[in-house]
């Protein structure tokens, strides 16, 4: 065989091994939303569950998950961000920083199952929170802090330093430059590190599952001590375990449409935004 | 005004040093709280709390470790000298046997002759095995012995071959069938992830055009986002049933359907840490290649991937650690049977599917609890090993740039 003809299989293969990349998210996206797009509709979304969750919609689920994500943010973004502007901003390039950004990269690749151990453990039983929203959304703020983190880092990162040391010799403090030039400016991809966990925090079941979600509660939460049902694990519920799985069937198609759509339109929505202000920097 | 500011500036500083350390403070309660809730397990009694087992005193067996408790009870020993005693079969006495031997006036009241009424019903049978609670253990009795009830050991964990943690009287905790489903999983999810994710990436890095490059990208992150319990209930609704009736399977929910949602949701991570890797080739390498009359082809496998070939192993390294800790997906298509793997095409269960199927049902602070957190150390070591791998490798990989 020549080299030629090697060179045009091997080329023809990465070819069809590309497609069949972009094949698979089709299939799957094209399943859900085939079959889910007919179950949607203002009623599905805002109605309860009914007839054991066979028919009905998932307003609960929905609001319980907007609990979740609006709770894990308020704790974990404030956070993330300080920790982001202490190591790009002041901890300079020492042992200690490199310590910090291995211990978040290590933190991020925790299985969520093991947020959910440990939500438990700490916040539902030794801190005596129960199965709670603010169990839940303090574990679920663990899990997107070091994406948080990161973000913030790399929107702190692009800021050229000929900012820092121009705000610096007009006579400005450390904590003014910090303030009123570089936050400002690395805000939009800051926010791209908000957006991006939303998106995260609303999918993950694994770690709510012990320490906040309900397999069945029709009455809206009223207080941040109360359980909520949530919308990736009523999916997981209806999807295995519910009293008729064959007729839950719609439903569970319409959550996982609803799902998917919220999780993939918060990445896009990242993804427009860094765009477009990650070149105006430049 | 001008000290007060500084004041400030201070107090921002030290909050913000503050919030950089909660990482590290996090990892650290972390380990806190899972090895201590598991570190309970360990010198557990094998049996359920409160009870013990009793033997006639004739009987030469002093000791049973869990794994023998259980097989007796499930009727798979019976006889003593499969134990290393007398020829004699097991007779077994479970606690509420004794109040179809006995009525309730004879038992006296509040149970107080039971005791001694337990006493005589072992010491007429030299075969028998009893299985009482401790307050009723009739331990006057001169013709009764109590056996040593071991503790829960290390070995019984980590080299024990079942998984029963609800089996009464003895629960086994033998982890080896969950670890070795949770790596003969990932080990197929990586084996098919690997060609296609690194085809994928040769194509990103070194074929494509910028037009087919701004479909695939997006493409891959899109994958990237879709939630875990989406890729499970697609794995459910459509996988499982297509391999059932492929294969002709009894049940399609195998380790081969956990491995294909595994390998898919993998993907993207080898993907774009490989595709990295291969960019980072020196331009001038590549030029050499082709200058010396290699063709495209030539260049790719013999300059361009060796090349990348440490951030290629720390992609495999990554991947294999997503796929090792993923939970819901895995859950719900690999049909969560605790027994070792003999194939592909059978019912598996991995670490974080038990962790998520059973703290559910198991009482806070039990042995079947604490037994799980186990579980959820050895997950968070092995992710940690991973994730410190992977960092030296992808160091080296720096260092060989530099």
């Amino acid at each position: 065989m020549s080299k030629k003809t090697s060179q045009k299989i091997a080329f023809f293969i990465f070819r069809l091994l590309g497609l069949l990349v972009v094949g698979i998210l089709v299939w799957i996206l094209g399943f859900i939303v085939y079959n889910g797009i007919g179950v949607i509709s203002w009623e599905f979304l805002t109605s309860a569950p009914s007839e054991g969750m066979t028919s009905g919609g998932i307003f609960p689920a929905i609001v319980g998950t907007l609990c979740l994500v609006a709770g894990s943010i308020v704790f974990a973004f404030p956070l993330g961000v300080m920790s982001g502007i202490y190591m790009n901003e002041y901890a300079g390039n020492g042992k200690l920083v490199r310590f910090i950004r291995i211990m978040t990269n290590n933190l991020g690749g925790i299985p969520s199952i093991v947020f959910g151990l440990f939500g438990m453990a700490l916040f539902v039983n030794a801190f005596k929170f129960g199965d709670s929203i603010i169990a839940g959304s303090l574990t679920l703020g663990l899990l997107i802090l070091p994406l948080i983190i990161r973000t913030t880092e790399e929107a702190l990162k692009a800021i050229p330093d000929s900012f820092r040391t121009g705000s610096l010799a007009l006579g400005a403090t450390r904590l003014q430059t910090v303030a009123r030039i570089i936050l400002p400016m690395a805000f939009p991809n800051i926010v791209t590190g908000l957006i991006l966990s939303i998106g995260r925090v609303s999918g993950e079941t694994a770690p709510i599952l012990f320490t906040v979600a309900a397999y069945f509660l029709p009455k809206l939460p009223t207080g941040i001590f109360d359980q909520v049902m949530a919308l990736p694990y009523h999916l997981y519920v209806i999807a295995t375990s519910g009293t008729d799985i064959e007729a839950s069937r719609p439903v569970a198609y319409g959550s996982a449409l609803t799902l998917i759509a919220i999780v993939l339109l918060m990445n896009m929505l990242a993804g427009i935004l860094r765009k477009c202000f990650g070149k105006k920097i430049k | 005004m001008k000290a007060l500011r500084r004041f400030a500036e201070h107090l921002v500083e030290g909050l913000l040093a503050l919030s950089g350390s909660v990482t590290s403070l996090a990892i650290l309660l972390i380990v806190i709280f899972l090895f201590k809730e598991a570190s309970g397990l360990f010198g557990s009694p094998a049996i359920e709390k409160g009870y013990v087992l009793c033997v006639h005193s004739t009987n030469s067996t002093d000791v049973l470790n869990p794994y023998q408790i259980k097989r007796i009870f499930d009727s798979e020993t019976a006889n003593w000298n499969e134990l290393g005693g007398k020829d004699m079969e097991i007779s077994l006495f479970r606690f509420d046997d004794i109040f179809s031997l006995y009525s309730d006036e004879e038992l006296g009241e509040d149970y107080s002759l039971l005791p001694e009424k337990l006493g005589e019903t072992i010491s007429q049978n030299p075969a028998i095995l009893a299985f009482i609670p401790e307050k009723y253990a009739p331990a006057e009795n001169p013709s009764v012995k109590i056996l040593k009830i071991p503790e829960i050991s290390f070995s019984d964990i980590f080299g024990g071959k079942e998984w029963f943690p609800t089996a009464t009287p003895a629960p086994q905790f033998g982890i080896l069938p969950l670890i070795a489903g949770t790596l003969w999983v990932s080990l197929f999810a990586i084996l098919i992830a690997l060609p296609l994710g690194m085809g994928v990436a040769i194509y990103l890095s070194e074929l494509s055009n910028e037009r087919t490059r701004k479909i695939l990208k997006p493409t891959i992150e899109l994958l990237a986002g879709i939630p875990s319990v989406v890729y499970g209930f697609f794995g459910l609704a459509v996988l499982v049933p297509l391999i059932q009736r492929t294969l002709n399977l009894p049940v399609g929910e195998t380790a081969f359907a956990g491995s294909l949602i595994l390998a898919i949701m993998a993907l993207p991570t080898i993907i774009t840490v490989a595709e990295d890797a291969m960019r980072n080739t020196p331009k001038a390498m590549r030029e050499a290649s082709l200058a010396l009359g290699a063709t495209h082809w030539q260049t790719i496998y013999r300059v361009v991937v060796p090349y990348a070939a440490s951030g290629i192993t720390a992609a495999v390294v990554l991947g294999t650690g997503r796929a090792v800790g993923e939970t819901m997906a895995v859950l719900m298509v690999t049909g969560n049977a605790a027994v070792m793997p003999h194939s592909l095409f059978e019912p598996v269960r991995t670490i974080p599917a038990t962790i998520a199927a059973e703290l559910g049902e198991a009482p806070g602070g039990g042995v079947h609890y604490q037994a799980l957190f186990v579980l959820g150390c050895v997950l968070f070591v092995i992710t940690m090993a991973v994730s410190i791998s992977a960092e030296i490798i992808s160091k080296r990989n720096r260092g060989k740039q530099a």
